[in-house]
C-alpha cells in the first residue's frame, strides 16, 4: 500500500525531479467525473453546483422582487409553484422572510464563497504555480464532497413544512434561537446551521490546501514575487477564511446549544408568546461580534479572488504589464490584516461605545488607502493599452466600474454618525449589492470567459456574452442605484410591504421599476447559463495552447491537459508574469514565464 | 513503479504545513470561545465554581502520553519497532483515558449542580472543555488507526510523514488542554 501510494504522490506533488510525469492509472467514470481527485474537475464541480445555486437564488430575488414591485397583485401561478407559501398567487410574510435569508446566504455563501473561490482557487493554483496538483488531492475532493453535503441539507430545507430559516442571513438570535418565534426559526433553522457547519469544514478543508499548495509547491523559479496576482489573491482569501470561519463555528455552536440544549449563551429576559423564558444572563450582542469577525472578512473571502482575476484579465487584454505590481501585492495584504479589526463597523447602532466605534470608524475609513491603490493601478493599466475588448476583459472593466461606485459608498457607511441614519436602510443593500454582490459577480464572470477555453477546450459564443455583459452592467446600476435614493430617504430593508407606509408609497413606481430591471437581468443570465452548458459540447473548438497571448503557465499545458497538468518536465520559471509590450525573439508582444532571461534583459 | 522519489530535505512536507494551518485554524476557533468567554465574565450573571478533581488527572494523563508518543516517535526513527508498538499502544490507551476522565470531570460537576443550563458560565466550561476532548477524540482515533498499523505484519511502512504528523497533532491537543486550563483556572 505504501510503496504505491509514495510514488502516486510524488508525481502529484511535482517532486523537482520526477522524470515519470505521465502516468496512466485506469480511470472509470466514477473516478474521474464523480470521485475525482484532480483539482481540475473539482474546480468544474465546484462550478457547476455554484451555477446551479445561483440560479436558485437569483430566483428567489426576483420572486420576492414580484411582491415589492407590485404589492397590490396576485400571481396565481405563484400558487401553483409554492403552495401555501403564496396564498391566493400572493406571497406570504413569513415566505417572502425565508426568500430574503436564502437568498442572502445561497449567494454569499455558495455562489461568491464556494462557487467562486472554490472554482477559480482550485483550477488556477497548481496549473498558475507549475504544480501537478492540490497538495492534499484527497483533502480536496472532501472540500468539495463537504460542500456537496451542505447544498443537500440546505435545499432539503426549502423543502420542510415550517419552511427553511427566515431570520435573515446573519441568523441573529434571539429570533434564530427560538423555535417559537418564527416558522423559520423551527427545523429550518437547525438544518441551516448543520449545513453551514458542514460548509465551514469544506471551505477551511480548501483553504488549507489552498495556503499549503502556494507555498509549497511552486515549481522551479517561481519565487512569491513571480505569482500571478491571481495567485496572490487566493491566497490571501484562503488565509482569511482559515482564520476567520472558525469563529463562525464556534458562534454556530453557541447557537445550536441554546437552540436545543437549553443553554443560555445569547438568551436573556425574553418573553415568547406571553411567556416568560426562563434563559438568564446571555447576550445578543455576543453572537453579533462572533458572527461578525467572520462575516467581515467574508466580504473580502468574496472580493479578493474577483480583484486578483480581474487585475490578471485587465493586464492580459490591455497588452501591458500590471501597473504597481509590488503595491498591488501590498494593498492585497493590507485589505487582508483590516477586514481583521473592522468588524464593528456592522454593529455601530447595536449600543456599541461611541469612544470604541470611533477607533472602528477609522480603522474601516482605512480600508479606502489600499482599495484607491487597487483602483488607480487598474486604471493606469489600462491606461494607454492596446485594449482587446473580449467578454472576459469587458467584465473585468465592468468590476473596475462597480467597485469604484460601490466602495465610494463604503465611506459613507463607515461614519458612525452617519450611518444612525442609513443603517439598515436600502442605501446598505445598493452598497454591498454593487461592491460585493455584482462587483464579485463580474469577477467571477470575467473569470469564466477567460479561462473557458482551458477548462473546456472550447470558447464560449461571443454574442451571447456581449448580450449578457451589457444587460447586465446596465441593468445592475438602474437596480441599485435608485436604491440609494431610496435609502438616504429612509426606507428600511426587509419590509415586506411599503405601499401601507405613508412616508415610502411615493415610491411605488421605483420599486416596480427595480422589479421589472431585475426580471430582465435575471433572464440574461439564463443567456449565460445556456452559453456555458452548450459550448461545452458544441462550443467553437480551441486550436492554439495559448488563446489570449498571456504569459502564465496554465497556457504551457496541453489544450486538454490530463491529471498532472504537464506532458513531461513542469517548466521552470524565469520571469515575471507580467512581460507584455516588450517584443520577443519571435517578434510577439509578449513573453511567457517559461522563457529564460536574454541577454538584453534585466532580470525580475 | 519505483519507490525512489528524491525529496528536499530542507522542505517542509505539504502535509505537515497543513496540519500547522489547520492548527491555527483551531486556534482561531478556540480563540473565539475564549474571547467570547471572557466578554460575558464581564457581565452580570457570571459566577465562580472550582473545577472537579478529575481534570487535574487528566492533564497528568496527557502530559504523560505526549512524553509515551515522543518516545514512540524517537523509537521509530531508529527503527527499534517492537518499542515503537508497545509506546504507540500505551498512548493509545492514555488518550483513551483521558477522555474517560473528562466524562467523570463532567459527571463531578453535574453532581454538585453546575449542570450545562444552569448558569452560562457552566456551559462556557462545558461547551470549552467538550470541543477539546471531540479533538482529542479525533486524534485517539488517528491513534487507533497508526496502532493497527502498526501490529499489521503483512504491511510494513517506514514513512516517517504520519508519525510525524501524528506527533505534532497530539502535542497540540496537549497543549491545547494546558493552555485551557490555565485559562478556566486564572479567569473565572
Amino acid at each position: 500500500m505504501s510503496t504505491v501510494i509514495t510514488a502516486n504522490e510524488a508525481i502529484l506533488h511535482g517532486v523537482q525531479g520526477d522524470s515519470h510525469a505521465e502516468h496512466h492509472h485506469k480511470e472509470t467514470f466514477i473516478t474521474k467525473y464523480v470521485f475525482s481527485q484532480d483539482h481540475k474537475t473539482i474546480a468544474k464541480q465546484f462550478l457547476v453546483t455554484g451555477i446551479i445555486w445561483a440560479f436558485i437564488g437569483g430566483l428567489f430575488s426576483v420572486i420576492f422582487r414580484l411582491q415589492l414591485g407590485y404589492p397590490e397583485s396576485t400571481f396565481p401561478w405563484l400558487e401553483d409553484l409554492f403552495g401555501h407559501w403564496a396564498k391566493g398567487g400572493k406571497i406570504q410574510p413569513e415566505f417572502y422572510y425565508a426568500l430574503v435569508t436564502m437568498h442572502g446566504t445561497i449567494l454569499v455563501f455558495f455562489v461568491l464563497t464556494a462557487g467562486l473561490s472554490g472554482t477559480f482557487s482550485n483550477f488556477l493554483i497548481p496549473l498558475q504555480i507549475g504544480a501537478r496538483d492540490m497538495a492534499s488531492p484527497l483533502l480536496n475532493m472532501l472540500s468539495y464532497w463537504f460542500f456537496f453535503m451542505a447544498s443537500v441539507v440546505m435545499i432539503s430545507s426549502l423543502f420542510v413544512q415550517t419552511g427553511p430559516a427566515s431570520g435573515g442571513w446573519t441568523v441573529y438570535p434571539p429570533l434564530s434561537a427560538l423555535g417559537d418565534a418564527s416558522m423559520g426559526s423551527k427545523i429550518g433553522m437547525d438544518l441551516w446551521l448543520v449545513s453551514m457547519a458542514l460548509f465551514i469544514v469544506s471551505s477551511l478543508l480548501g483553504g488549507l490546501n489552498y495556503i499549503t499548495t502556494v507555498l509549497n509547491m511552486r515549481t522551479k523559479g517561481m519565487s512569491m514575487t513571480r505569482m500571478p496576482l491571481t495567485i496572490w489573491a487566493f491566497f490571501f482569501t484562503a488565509v482569511l477564511g482559515v482564520l476567520s470561519f472558525p469563529v463562525l463555528l464556534s458562534g454556530a455552536i453557541l447557537l445550536l446549544f441554546d437552540r436545543n440544549l437549553g443553554t443560555s449563551f445569547f438568551l436573556s429576559d425574553i418573553v415568547v408568546a406571553g411567556k416568560i423564558l426562563p434563559n438568564e444572563g446571555g447576550s445578543a450582542i455576543l453572537f453579533q461580534h462572533l458572527f461578525w469577525f467572520l462575516g467581515h472578512p467574508e466580504v473580502y473571502i468574496i472580493l479578493l479572488p474577483a480583484m486578483g482575476m480581474s487585475s490578471e484579465i485587465l493586464s492580459v487584454n490591455s497588452r501591458k504589464p500590471i501597473f504597481g505590481y509590488m503595491a498591488m501585492v501590498g494593498s492585497l495584504f493590507a485589505i487582508t490584516v483590516l477586514a481583521f479589526l473592522v468588524w464593528a463597523h456592522h454593529m455601530f447602532v447595536t449600543g456599541l461605545n461611541p469612544y470604541l466605534g470611533g477607533i472602528f470608524v477609522l480603522l474601516t475609513l482605512l480600508i479606502a488607502v489600499p482599495s484607491a491603490i487597487k483602483v488607480f493601478n487598474w486604471l493606469t493599466t489600462l491606461w494607454r493599452g492596446n485594449i482587446r475588448f473580449t467578454p472576459a476583459m469587458l467584465f473585468a472593466i465592468g468590476f473596475v466600474s462597480l467597485f469604484i461606485s460601490g466602495g465610494l459608498t463604503g465611506i459613507f457607511l463607515g461614519n458612525s454618525a452617519l450611518d444612525i441614519h442609513l443603517h439598515d436602510t436600502y442605501f446598505v443593500i445598493a452598497h454591498f449589492h454593487i461592491v460585493m454582490g455584482v462587483a464579485s459577480f463580474f469577477g467571477l464572470f470575467a473569470g469564466v470567459y477567460h479561462w473557458y477555453p482551458k477548462m473546456f477546450g472550447t470558447y464560449l459564443n461571443n454574442t451571447l456574452a456581449y448580450i449578457h455583459f451589457w444587460v447586465t452592467i446596465v441593468g445592475a446600476y438602474l437596480i441599485f442605484w435608485p436604491m440609494h435614493y431610496e435609502g438616504l430617504a429612509g426606507m428600511p430593508r426587509r419590509y415586506y410591504d411599503f405601499s401601507t407606509w405613508e412616508s415610502f408609497k411615493m415610491f411605488g413606481g421605483l420599486n416596480e421599476f427595480i422589479s421589472l430591471i431585475a426580471m430582465i437581468v435575471f433572464a440574461a443570465q439564463l443567456l449565460f447559463i445556456i452559453n456555458f452548458f452548450y459550448s461545452i459540447w458544441k462550443g467553437r473548438k480551441v486550436t492554439t495552447m495559448n488563446p489570449w497571448d498571456a504569459n502564465t503557465l496554465e497556457w504551457t499545458t496541453p489544450i486538454r491537459p490530463g491529471h498532472g497538468n504537464w506532458v513531461g518536465e513542469i517548466p521552470e520559471v524565469h520571469r515575471w508574469p507580467y512581460d507584455y509590450a516588450k517584443e520577443s525573439k519571435d517578434g510577439k508582444d509578449f513573453i511567457m514565464q517559461n522563457v529564460p532571461v536574454g541577454d538584453d534583459e534585466e532580470k525580475h | 513503479m519505483s519507490t525512489v522519489t528524491i525529496e528536499k530535505k530542507t522542505k517542509i512536507h505539504p502535509h505537515k504545513f497543513t496540519l500547522w494551518v489547520g492548527i491555527g485554524s483551531i486556534l482561531m476557533m478556540f480563540a473565539g470561545l475564549t474571547s467570547a468567554y471572557i466578554v460575558k465574565r464581564n457581565q452580570v450573571n457570571w459566577t465562580t465554581f472550582d473545577l472537579p478533581v478529575a481534570f487535574w488527572y487528566s492533564t497528568a494523563v496527557i502530559i504523560l502520553s505526549s512524553i509515551t508518543l515522543w518516545i514512540a516517535v524517537k523509537a521509530f526513527k531508529e527503527r527499534l519497532m517492537s518499542r515503537y508498538r508497545t509506546m504507540m499502544a500505551i498512548t493509545l490507551v492514555l488518550g483513551v483515558i483521558f477522555i474517560i476522565l473528562q466524562i467523570v470531570g463532567f459527571q463531578q460537576l453535574w453532581t454538585k449542580g453546575i449542570t450545562l443550563q444552569a448558569n452560562v458560565s457552566y456551559s462556557f466550561l462545558y461547551v470549552i472543555v467538550g470541543l477539546h476532548a471531540l479533538h482529542v477524540i479525533g486524534g485517539v482515533i488517528a491513534l487507533i488507526v497508526m496502532s493497527l498499523q502498526a501490529f499489521n505484519t503483512k504491511v510494513r511502512n517506514y514513512s516517517i510523514v504520519p508519525v510525524d504528523l501524528m506527533n505534532t497533532y497530539w502535542h497540540f491537543v496537549d497543549i491545547l488542554w494546558v493552555y485551557l486550563l490555565m485559562f478556566l483556572l486564572m479567569i473565572r
